[in-house]
């Protein structure tokens, strides 16, 4: 009997892998206190991204309250579209076109972080993981999201990667032998105007961006959950004690 | 002051009387463990969620337009409208946990055994009807997890021969899922079900006090009349109900003695409880699962559909079994297995304490098999899945055969007459 | 079984403490489920302070915003309104605007900030109807004044400050709420005076 359930405890670390593993992530370490990392990134995104993504159940006002940005400064500094600062953060690209332009309409980014596994270190990872792929449409492919439908946007900044010639020759080979691509197969064939160090920074603020609009009360919830947790020790030692002294007539 | 106003009230409704009858002199053995708790846990779990539930109701919107949308508002606009909504869905997670546990208890110390048979069955319905409760609630955040989990479960009853088609489509009120399904799930999660779920509950405590409860050692502490002297008694001050017909040995009134112990063991429930929902709300992608943050989409499969994790067991007995009706039996076989047990089990001997051997390993594989089928059920089918899973289905389905032939002639030890 | 004493001081101490600590819990948990009714983000963005573009209203006219729901009018005065604001005040209930029906910089004989431009509550203090503007013919409700509010429902009757006659259901003057001007074309509504 015991041999059999170690054997079937043995099996599902062989199951973990049959289920394929997920491709290795980079770590953002990113800091969701940080705000200056924050706005930073909020900046990247309204200058860069929101042209195609919108952020429509995240408002304005609620940014700027929770990133510490003067709403006047926000205004004139953040939103483009003359929209009031109590709306959503979203844009005008028709959802239609859209899908015609790029095979399915961009999504919306406000919980990205949440319905990525990884969270925001899949964006760190995903953002600095394209690659020249001359079979796609836009000319690259990604280590973590297999023949994406994006183009690089960010490529003139971060320069030209390509995958290694030991990468290549893995993706030859017959579909059991491959292996998840992470961005260790990477290499930069051409520099962009930004230097790597500062690519990755802007990277890792616009994932911290990213994590906080997928939850922007997450650091509100830790910090309250403290208290809560400290109120429930002492209440349980209270309780013990009166457990206690009310047995002592029945032991 | 108080006392004339309880006396005015008992003259017109017997307040005092079912207090102390069910509370105050109310002989529960002495000798619970920490299986013990999770009865009032069940019920700590079942009022949050009807009282955290009517609260999201405020805000949701239950349409195929809106309710994605109007979970996030709760999530950021509302005030402290995510402590709500995660407090009902960590909850959710936490209700099956206490529950299986709950059940667990029951299996080891033979707590549905005669005369406790329509106990078990009250309890029974309780997790059947929570299952529904559940299976519909998962569905109102209108996440691609959602949408996809309700369609797969839902095309089970496609399945059935005949009219299998015809009533998965009158279930979803369409051809696809929809807002039309949306919408009678709402209602029926939002009101129906918890109305059948607190009458059951109500049906299950009054059982249970009409038979009283068991304990670890499966003993009786109602001895006939005259048997026991009044010095082996409990000392305690029972209702003239229980004494009138029995001798109460080795129990303590409910309240104080498990009263200030069940606060107890809700405080420590919360430490927990509020650890995993402060910090950790997702459970790891098992109670808030990533899909569930994209809108459903009728045209984007998300990469593995697999149920919530309470449902796991029973889901992967419906997938290691290689047709489809036969599969969807096969689960429903699986519940109802649980509801005929105190008939499976033909023995006197309550608990595990003294019961054979075989016994005990029968349970612990029966346990075992549980959480591999549980474990099976949150992951990608496979070969190898498939494999495991059938044996585990086989152990599931063999506890209750094997129990069935030992227990009629079980080896089992002396039950003491009373508690050390 | 013990038979030791039962120590009642420490039962009765431990009873209380559990008690206030854990009825302290359960008010902490009730703020959550208190606080979930105030105006939520939504409904403060859609209350938040209104702009109005007032360079285009004629001396004379009408115009209605709407700010957290509520019909505001804003009128342009001519003079010779303002002139017969203090003719008829021996008819008016609270004449000086002594209720607390407008912000302080507006409790003067013309209830506003600048003397031309009335900004009031389109809500009747008696019931909530909107009053209509009676521009010339209000003659025919109070002999010898030209111009006013009257309310279609219960028949009250208000002045071109928002001031309410005397004998009409209305109790009170029309409320006036918090405005200031951003320049001399833009007036907003939900910002008083030295707010912004």
């Amino acid at each position: 009997m015991k041999k059999v359930l170690v054997t079937l405890l043995c099996m599902f670390p062989a199951l973990a892998i049959a289920a394929g593993a997920s491709a290795p992530l980079d770590k953002a370490n990113n800091d969701l206190t940080d705000k200056a990392s924050l706005r930073s990134g909020a900046e990247t995104f309204m200058n860069n991204c929101l042209g195609c993504h919108s952020l429509k159940y995240q408002r304005y006002n609620r940014m700027f309250a929770d990133l510490g940005i003067d709403e006047k400064e926000g205004v004139a500094t953040l939103m483009y579209t003359g929209e009031k600062p109590g709306d959503h953060i979203t844009n005008t690209m028709p959802a239609a076109e859209a899908a015609a332009w790029f095979g399915a309409a961009p999504p919306d980014l406000t919980l990205v972080a949440r319905a990525r596994k990884g969270g925001a270190d899949w964006i760190y990872t995903y953002l600095r993981g394209f690659y020249v792929d001359p079979e796609r449409p836009f000319g690259v492919n990604n280590v973590v999201f297999k023949d994406v439908g994006m183009p690089h946007v960010f490529q003139n900044l971060q320069g030209v990667q390509e995958l290694t010639d030991e990468a290549k020759a893995m993706l030859q080979k017959p579909a059991k032998e491959q292996r998840a691509l992470s961005t260790d197969d990477l290499v930069l064939v051409q520099e962009g105007t930004m230097t790597p160090a500062e690519y990755d920074k802007m990277i890792r603020d616009l994932a911290n961006f990213l994590e906080y609009t997928g939850e922007p009360g997450k650091v509100e919830r830790k910090r309250l959950g403290y208290w809560v947790m400290g109120f429930l020790v002492i209440l349980f030692i209270l309780s013990y004690l009166l457990k206690k002294e009310y047995w002592r007539d029945v032991h | 002051m108080f006392e004339n106003f309880m006396a005015w009230i008992d003259k017109r409704l017997p307040v005092t009387e079912a207090w102390n009858k069910h509370v105050g002199q109310y002989p529960a053995p002495k000798n619970f463990n920490f299986w013990y708790f999770f009865g009032s846990l069940a019920m700590l779990v079942l009022v949050n969620q009807i009282v955290t539930g009517i609260w999201l109701t405020m805000n949701y919107e239950p349409s195929g337009d809106g309710a994605f949308a109007s979970v996030e508002y709760i999530m950021r606009d509302v005030d402290y409208g995510w402590l709500l909504r995660y407090m009902h869905s960590t909850g959710a997670s936490a209700f099956f946990i206490v529950v299986y546990l709950h059940m667990f208890r029951g299996l080891m110390y033979g707590s549905y055994q005669k005369p406790r048979e329509l106990l078990w069955i009250f309890g029974m319905l309780i997790f059947l009807v929570l299952m529904a409760e559940a299976f519909m609630g998962y569905l109102l955040p209108w996440g691609n997890m959602s949408y996809w989990g309700a369609q797969v479960i839902i095309s089970l009853f496609g399945a059935i021969p005949v009219i299998g088609d015809d009533l998965t489509t009158w279930i979803r009120g369409d051809y696809v899922i929809s807002g039309a399904t949306l919408n009678r799930f709402f209602a029926l999660h939002v009101i129906a079900l918890p109305l059948v779920l607190v009458v059951l509950v109500f049906l299950h405590i009054l059982a249970l006090h009409e038979v009283g409860s068991n304990n670890p050692e499966g003993t009786d502490i109602k001895k006939p009349k005259g048997s026991i002297p009044e010095s082996e008694q409990s000392p305690f001050k029972y209702h003239e109900s229980y004494t009138k017909k029995y001798d109460i040995v080795d129990a303590v009134p409910f309240h104080p003695y498990y009263s200030v112990k069940d606060i107890m063991g809700v405080v420590g429930f919360l430490l927990l409880f509020c650890w995993v929902m402060f910090f950790a709300p997702e459970g790891g992608g098992y109670f808030l699962e990533a899909p569930n943050f994209e809108p459903a989409n009728a045209l984007k499969t998300p990469e593995h559909i697999v149920p919530v994790w309470y449902f796991g067991p029973f889901y992967t007995i419906l997938r290691v079994i290689p047709d489809k009706l036969l599969g969807m039996l096969g689960m429903f076989a699986a519940i109802g297995m649980l509801f005929a047990l105190p008939w499976f089990d033909r023995g006197t001997v309550r608990s595990i304490r003294y019961r054979s051997k075989w016994h005990l390993l029968n349970l612990t594989q029966f346990a075992i098999c549980f959480v591999i089928l549980g474990i099976l059920g949150t992951m990608p089918a496979s070969d190898l899945a498939n494999l495991i899973g059938r044996i585990a289905t086989l152990g599931y389905f063999g506890f209750f055969i094997a129990l069935w032939f030992y227990s009629k002639n079980e080896d089992t030890k002396p039950v003491p007459e009373r508690m050390s | 079984m013990s038979n030791a004493p039962v120590n009642n001081g420490r039962r009765r101490f431990l009873t209380v403490a559990t008690s206030v600590v854990g009825g302290a819990g359960v008010v902490g948990a009730a703020v959550p489920f208190i606080a979930s009714w105030n105006p939520s983000a939504k409904a403060k963005a859609a209350g938040a302070p209104v702009e109005v573009n007032i360079s285009k209203i004629a001396t004379g006219q009408l115009v209605r915003t709407n700010y957290r729901g509520k019909p505001i009018y804003i009128v342009r005065r001519s003079q010779d309104v303002i002139d017969a604001l203090g003719g008829h005040e021996d008819q008016l209930n609270d004449p000086q605007s002594n209720e607390a029906q407008q912000p302080a910089y507006a409790q003067n004989q013309y209830r506003s900030i600048k003397p031309e431009y009335l900004v009031a509550e389109g809500v009747c203090t008696h019931l909530g109807c909107a009053p209509t503007y009676r521009k010339g013919d209000f003659a025919e409700q109070v002999e010898g004044v030209d111009y006013g509010f009257f309310c279609p429902c219960h028949g009250s009757k208000f002045d071109m400050a928002g001031r309410v006659f005397s004998g009409v259901p209305a109790p009170l003057n029309l409320v006036v709420p918090e405005h200031s001007f951003l320049d001399d074309n833009t007036l907003i509504i939900g910002v008083g005076k030295g707010d912004a």
